[in-house]
C-alpha cells in the first residue's frame, strides 16, 4: 500500500536524469508512467534507494515517422500510440491491447520496453518489427537491436547510468501485414498467451521478411527465428502458416499457473502464431 | 408527476446517484475526524502453524507508533460467528497459540498515520511452527485429518442429516449421478472493509463502519469491548456494495473499537484489497455429489445430495448456508422426494459466510445442471425437460417436499418468454448448422429456471413515518442501503400514499441513533419488507390525518380525501382542504404550541403526525424466472465468449423498473463471473493463489454483453406492495444458464459435465480430451 522511503529526483534533461542514474547506482530507478514501477513499490516488491522522474523532460514525447523509422520518444504513452495514425501493422493492432485506458494513459511504451516483464505485449512487437533501442549514458548514444536488448526475465542490457530514449520501428517501404493477437481473460490483465506476426511481402507475393515472437510463454518475450526462416521466401498458405505455428510452439516454453497448464497455452501459440500470420498476409493485399 | 397519478412502476431516476457521481458522498474512509489514530494488522502468511513467539518491541520503538497489540493485550473476547455453531470455532480476534488460515491476525500496530503503521508493522517478528494444512472440505472430515480445532475432536462444523431415503430413486427408469464443484469465490465489493471507531464522549462508542446492517453489529462490538450495546452507536455512510460479506462482524472491528477506547483516540482501519482479498468472507465452496432419478419420458422420481461445504477456518454463518440449499433442493419442479445431507467443514482457508444468494444459488446450481445432463442423456430438449417437470401454476401456495413454503409461481410463462427473447428455436438451427459445418466457432444454449427465497428468516422490520410542520416527511427504516437505491423506491412510496411528492421525502437510515431498530439489508428482503413497514406506516400517517383534519373540517373522516394537489378535504370541496403541514402544525401537543392548536387534536389522538410500526410479513417469498445464455466457443483455443444473456426475472410488482433492471444487470455479471472466470484457489499448503484482482479474474462491464433483461409480475399476496426480493435473482439464475451453454456447446462432442470457472484451458482440455477418446 505504501512504499518504502526512496528519495525522488524530478529531470529537467536527460543529461540530468542520466547523471542522477549513475550517481545512485543500482538501487536507483527511471520513473516514467510508473504502471509497473509503482505498483511493486507499493507492495514492496521493489524498493529503489532513489527514483529519478523522467515525466518533466521536454521533447520525449516525440512520436514521428524519419528516415523510414518510427520514432517513439521515452515519454509517448500507450494511449498516444492507440490514437495516432502513425502506426501500422502489428504495432497498430497491439496498441489497445495494452491493459485498459487508465493503464494506457500514464504507461508508457519505452517504459515497458525497458522493464522486460515477458507477460508485456510491446518487447514482441519490437522483436517482429525488428526494432532498435536507443540509450543515452554520458558518453552518449548507442543503438541496441531490440533483440539484444531483451536480455532476460526484468533484465535489459542498460547500463547503470543509462536510459532508454526511444525506440526506433523500421516502416516497410513495400507490402506488408502485421497482427497481434492476445488471449487474456479479461480487459486490463495480461496476456495468457499473445503473438505478434509481421510480414513483408515482394514481387509476386512471396515473403521477403518475416516477424514472429511470443508473449508470456517464455522467460522473456521470444522471437521465434525459425519459424521467420521458415516463412522467407514462401508463398502465404494456410499450410505454411500452420508450419510456423508449430514451429512457434515447439520453441516456446510456458509454465503451468492459475491461467492454464502449459501444454494448453502451447497449443494457443500454435493457433494465434497462424492465426496472425494469416492476418498479417491478409493485411498486407 | 402529478399526486393523483400512481408513481408506481415508473422508472424514476436514482435520487442517490448525482451525489455518488459527484464525488459528493462520504464513504466512511472520507469522514473528516480530528486526532485519527490507524491500525494495520499483521496477518499470519502460513495456512496452519503454532505461533511460538510474537515479538513486537522493534514495533513499538517506530516513530509514530502509539500501541503495538498482540495475544491477550487488548482482553478481547473470542467472537462466536454463527449462533448454531459450536462455541469452540469462535475466533479470537487475535491468533494465540495458532494461526488457522493466511490472513489471519496476529498483531495490530495503531499509529499517527497510516504509513507509520505500515512500516512498524513490517517489523513485528511472528515465528511459526508449521502444522499440516486442510484446505478441502471433503478431505477435512476424513479419517485422520488435521484438525484446526483439537480439542473439537473433529473439523466438522455443522451437519445436515435429515435422514435416509432409500426409496428416493424408486421407479427411476435412469439414474443421473454427477459430483460438481460450486467454487469458492470472493466477494470484492468495490469499497474494502474498514470502520472508524471513536469515543462518544461519555465513555460510549461511536463506529463508522461500510456495513449491511448497523444494528445488528451493537451486540457483537458490545461483547468484545465490554459496553452496554446502549452505549455503542453505529453508523454506515455511504458503502460501497457488500454482497453479503458486509453483513456481519468482524475481529478487526473489535480491535479497532477496543484500541480507540483504550488510547482514547478515533481509530481508523480502512482494509486493502490484497488485505480484502482474504480477510473478507467469501462464498459458495460446495462439493455436492447429486444423483436423480429420471422415468424415460422425462419426469423427474427423486433427487439424493450429499453437500461438503468449506467453513474456512472459523466457521460462522457459511456453514449454516447448506441448510438453505437443503430448503431450495426441489427448486421449480414437481420432485417427489428429495434426500439431502451435508456436512460442514473447517479448513485452513478464510471463512465463509453469505454471499449473493448465500446458498440458494447452489441449490439451484445442481438442479439445472443434473436436470440438463438428464436431458441430454434421454435426448429431451433442455426446455421440454424443464417445462415437463414445472409446479403447476394451480399449484401455489405449496409445501416443498423440503418444507419450503412457495407464495405463486408460474414457471412456465418465465420460461417461455425467455425462449421467446431469446428465439430459442432460431438459435437451435444456427448451433446445428455450425455442428454441420465442423465450425472452429461452435454455439453453446444454456437455459436454466430457478426459484428461490427472498426475506428468508427476517420477516419483520421497523418503518416510521412523521409529517413535519413545513409538510416535508421523514421515512424512517431499519434496513441499511448499501447501493440498492432505497432512498428513490422508499419515497416513492411515500408519495404514493401521502400524495407529499418524494422531493420532500426524507429516507432515514443506516444509523442505530435514528433508528430505533432494524435487520438491515441482505437477503433480498429491503423493498418487501422495509418497503411495506413504511407503505403501512404511511396508511397509519394517513389515516391519522384524515381523522385530524375531519375534526377540524366538522366532517366524517370517511369523506376526507386526499385532493389532486396533495392536500386533505372533504370530498368535492376542494377549498376547505388543508395542507400536510398544516396538519402538522395542528397535530402538535399542547406543549409549546397555540392552546388553539393544542385543542385542535381530536380526543384521544395521540400527538404529532406521526406512525411508527414494525411490519411482519410472517413468511418469506420465492422470486422465479428463467435465464438463456449464448456462448460462442473457439474449439481451436477454448476461448468462450458469451454472446446473449436473456434473464426473465419474476420478483412480483414491480415498483421501479429501473431499480430492478440494475439488480439484474448486476447480478447477472456476478453469476456469469462465477460460471466463467472466477475462483479462489488455495495450494495445497493453503496459501492463497488468487490473492489480488491481477490474479483473481473479475471481470468488468467490457467482457459481458448488453444483457437482456425482463420480467413478468406475479405479485406475492403477502405483502402490500406485491413485490419480492430481486437482490439476488440475477446471480441465481445466471451461473447455471451459462455453465450449461458451455457444456451445451459441447455435448455433441460427448462432454457431459464441467466445472466451473470454465476458463479457456477447462473447455479446450475438455474439447482434447472428448477427441483423444472418441
Ligand atoms: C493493471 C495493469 C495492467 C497492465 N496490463 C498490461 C498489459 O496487458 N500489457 C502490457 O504490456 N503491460 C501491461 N501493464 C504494464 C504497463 O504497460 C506499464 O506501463 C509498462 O510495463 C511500464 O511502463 P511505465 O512507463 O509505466 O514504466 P515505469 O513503471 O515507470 O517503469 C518500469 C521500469 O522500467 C524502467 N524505465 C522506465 N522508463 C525507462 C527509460 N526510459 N529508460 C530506462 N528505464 C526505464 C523503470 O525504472 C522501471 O524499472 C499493466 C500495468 C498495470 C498496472
Amino acid at each position: 500500500m505504501f512504499p518504502s522511503r526512496f528519495d525522488y529526483v524530478a529531470a529537467t534533461s536527460v543529461d540530468e536524469a542520466i547523471a542522477a542514474k549513475g550517481d545512485g547506482g543500482d538501487e536507483t530507478r527511471i520513473l516514467a508512467g510508473g504502471q509497473s514501477l509503482l505498483p511493486m513499490m507499493k507492495i514492496r516488491l521493489a524498493n529503489p534507494s532513489k527514483l529519478v522522474d523522467i515525466n518533466g523532460i521536454p521533447g520525449l514525447d516525440v512520436l514521428e515517422r524519419v528516415n523510414g523509422h518510427l520514432r517513439v520518444g521515452a515519454l509517448v504513452r500507450h494511449a498516444d500510440m492507440v490514437a495516432s495514425d502513425l502506426t501500422f501493422g502489428a504495432v497498430e493492432s497491439a496498441a489497445p491491447w495494452i491493459s485498459d485506458p487508465l493503464v494506457r494513459n500514464r504507461g508508457t511504451v519505452c517504459g515497458s520496453v525497458s522493464h522486460c516483464d515477458p507477460e508485456g505485449d510491446w518487447n514482441s512487437v519490437l522483436l517482429a518489427t525488428g526494432a532498435d533501442v536507443v540509450a543515452r549514458g554520458p558518453s552518449g548514444e548507442r543503438v541496441i537491436p531490440i533483440g539484444d536488448f531483451v536480455v532476460d526475465l526484468f533484465t535489459n542490457a542498460l547500463n547503470e547510468d543509462e536510459m532508454v530514449t526511444e525506440i526506433r520501428i523500421p516502416v516497410p517501404s513495400g507490402r506488408s501485414g502485421g497482427a497481434y493477437l492476445k488471449l487474456e481473460r479479461k480487459v486490463g490483465d495480461y496476456a495468457t498467451v499473445a503473438v505478434a506476426a509481421h510480414l513483408e511481402l515482394g514481387g509476386g507475393g512471396v515473403i521477403t521478411k518475416a516477424g514472429l515472437a511470443l508473449t508470456s510463454v517464455a522467460p522473456h518475450n521470444l522471437k521465434v527465428t525459425d519459424a521467420e526462416a521458415a516463412l522467407v521466401g514462401e508463398m502465404p498458405s494456410e499450410a505454411l502458416f500452420a508450419e510456423a505455428g508449430e514451429l512457434a510452439a515447439a520453441a516456446s516454453s510456458p509454465r503451468d499457473d492459475v491461467r492454464g497448464t502449459a501444454e494448453w497455452k502451447r497449443q494457443v501459440v500454435r493457433t494465434f502464431a497462424r492465426r496472425a500470420l494469416a492476418t498479417a498476409a491478409a493485411s498486407a493485399g | 408527476m402529478t399526486a393523483s397519478g400512481s408513481i408506481l412502476g415508473h422508472a424514476v431516476l436514482r435520487r442517490e446517484d448525482p451525489k455518488i457521481l459527484e464525488g459528493g458522498a462520504r464513504y466512511f474512509d472520507d469522514l473528516p475526524i480530528d486526532r485519527m489514530l490507524h491500525v494495520v494488522f499483521v496477518r499470519s502468511t502460513i495456512a496452519h502453524a503454532e505461533v511460538t513467539s510474537v515479538d513486537t518491541s522493534e514495533a513499538v520503538g517506530m516513530p509514530g507508533v502509539v500501541g503495538v497489540y498482540a495475544g491477550d493485550d487488548l482482553e478481547l473476547e473470542p467472537i462466536q460467528g454463527f449462533v448454531m455453531l459450536p462455541p469452540v470455532f469462535a475466533r479470537p480476534p487475535f491468533a494465540k497459540d495458532r494461526v488457522r488460515f493466511v490472513g489471519d491476525i496476529v498483531a495490530a500496530v495503531v499509529a499517527e498515520t497510516r504509513a507509520q503503521a505500515v512500516d512498524a508493522a513490517e517489523l513485528v517478528i511472528v515465528d511459526y511452527e508449521p502444522l499440516p494444512v486442510v484446505v478441502d472440505a471433503e478431505a477435512a472430515l476424513a479419517d485422520g485429518a488435521e484438525l484446526l480445532f483439537p480439542e473439537h475432536g473433529s473439523n466438522l462444523a455443522i451437519e445436515f442429516d435429515f435422514g435416509e431415503d432409500p426409496t428416493v430413486l424408486d421407479g427411476a427408469e435412469v439414474v443421473i449421478k454427477q459430483t460438481m464443484v460450486n467454487q469458492r469465490v470472493a466477494a470484492v465489493p468495490m469499497e474494502p472493509n474498514g470502520i472508524i471507531a471513536m469515543s462518544d464522549g461519555e465513555g460510549g462508542l461511536v463506529c463508522h463502519v461500510p456495513t449491511q446492517n448497523p444494528h445488528g453489529l451493537l451486540q457483537p462490538i458490545a461483547a468484545a469491548t465490554g459496553l452496554d450495546e446502549d452505549q455503542i452507536r453505529v453508523v454506515a455512510p455511504a458503502v460501497g456494495g457488500g454482497f453479503g460479506a458486509k453483513a456481519g462482524m468482524y475481529v478487526e472491528f473489535a480491535v479497532a473499537a477496543k484500541a480507540a477506547l483504550v488510547l482514547g483516540r478515533p481509530v481508523k482501519w480502512t482494509e486493502t484489497r490484497s488485505e480484502n482479498m482474504v480477510a473478507m468472507t467469501q462464498g459458495r465452496a460446495q462439493v455436492q455429489h447429486v444423483e436423480m432419478g429420471l422415468k424415460r419420458d422425462g419426469t423427474i422420481v427423486g433427487v439424493r445430495v450429499k453437500i461438503y461445504a468449506d467453513g474456512g477456518a472459523y466457521p460462522t454463518i457459511g456453514a449454516f448456508l447448506p441448510f438453505l440449499t437443503r430448503t431450495m433442493s426441489q427448486g421449480v419442479y414437481a420432485i417427489p422426494k428429495v434426500e439431502f445431507t451435508s456436512w460442514s467443514a473447517a479448513t485452513n482457508t478464510t471463512p465463509l459466510a453469505a454471499y449473493r444468494g448465500a446458498g440458494r444459488p447452489e441449490a439451484t446450481a445442481f438442479l439445472e445442471r443434473i436436470i440438463d445432463i438428464a436431458a441430454d442423456e434421454l435426448g429431451i430438449d433442455p426446455v421440454q425437460i424443464r417445462k415437463q417437470n414445472f409446479i403447476p401454476p394451480e399449484a401455489f401456495p405449496i409445501t416443498t417436499v423440503t418444507g419450503a413454503n412457495y407464495d405463486v409461481g408460474e414457471y412456465a410463462k418465465a420460461i417461455d418468454e425467455a425462449c421467446r427473447v431469446a428465439g430459442y428455436a432460431e438459435l437451435r438451427a444456427e448451433q446445428a448448422a455450425r455442428r454441420e459445418r465442423g465450425d472452429v466457432l461452435q454455439l453453446g444454449i444454456g437455459v436454466s429456471a430457478y426459484v428461490e427465497v427472498t426475506a428468508g428468516g427476517l420477516f419483520q422490520e421497523y418503518g416510521a413515518i412523521e409529517v413535519h410542520d413545513d409538510g416535508s416527511v421523514s421515512a424512517t427504516v431499519g434496513t441499511s442501503a448499501h447501493g440498492q437505491g432505497h432512498e428513490t423506491a422508499f419515497a416513492m412510496i411515500v408519495q404514493e400514499l401521502l400524495g407529499i411528492p418524494m422531493e420532500r421525502v426524507t429516507v432515514v437510515q443506516s444509523d442505530t441513533a435514528l433508528v430505533p431498530r432494524g435487520l438491515g439489508t441482505m437477503g433480498s428482503r429491503s423493498l418487501q419488507i422495509g418497503g411495506s413497514a413504511l407503505y403501512k406506516a404511511s396508511e397509519g400517517v394517513l389515516a391519522k390525518a384524515r381523522q385530524l383534519a375531519a375534526h377540524l373540517l366538522e366532517a366524517n373522516a370517511d369523506d376526507i380525501v386526499l385532493t389532486d394537489d396533495g392536500r386533505l378535504g372533504v370530498a368535492g370541496v376542494p377549498s376547505s382542504a388543508l395542507s400536510w403541514g398544516e396538519l402538522a402544525v395542528a397535530a402538535k401537543s399542547g406543549d409549546g404550541v397555540p392552546a388553539e392548536i393544542g385543542e385542535s387534536l381530536p380526543p384521544g389522538m395521540e400527538p404529532a403526525l406521526a406512525y411508527a410500526l414494525d411490519f411482519n410479513q410472517g413468511e418469506a417469498t420465492f422470486p422465479f424466472g428463467a435465464h438463456i445464455a449464448v456462448v460462442e466457443i473457439d474449439t481451436e483455443t477454448g476461448n468462450v465468449e458469451l454472446l446473449r444473456h436473456v434473464a426473465v426475472d419474476d420478483c412480483g410488482r414491480i415498483l421501479n423498473p429501473m431499480l430492478v433492471a440494475g439488480q439484474q444487470h448486476g447480478g447477472i455479471a456476478q453469476g456469469v463471473a462465477q460460471a466463467l472466470w472466477e475462483g479462489f484457489a488455495y495450494d495445497d499448503d493453503g496459501n492463497p493463489l488468487t490473492a489480488n484482482l491481477m490474479d483473481y479474474a473479475m471481470p468488468s462491464a467490457a467482457e459481458l454483453p448488453s444483457f437482456e433483461a425482463s420480467n413478468t409480475e406475479t405479485p406475492t399476496p403477502l405483502n402490500p406492495l406485491g413485490a419480492k426480493g430481486i437482490g439476488e435473482s440475477g446471480t441465481i439464475g445466471s451461473t447455471p444458464a451459462v455453465q450449461n451453454a458451455v457444456i451445451d456447446g459441447l455435448s455433441h462432442l460427448g462432454v457431459r459435465h464441467l466445472d466451473m470457472p470454465l476458463g479457456s484451458q477447462r473447455v479446450w482440455q475438455a474439447i482434447r480430451d472428448a477427441r483423444t477418446s472418441a
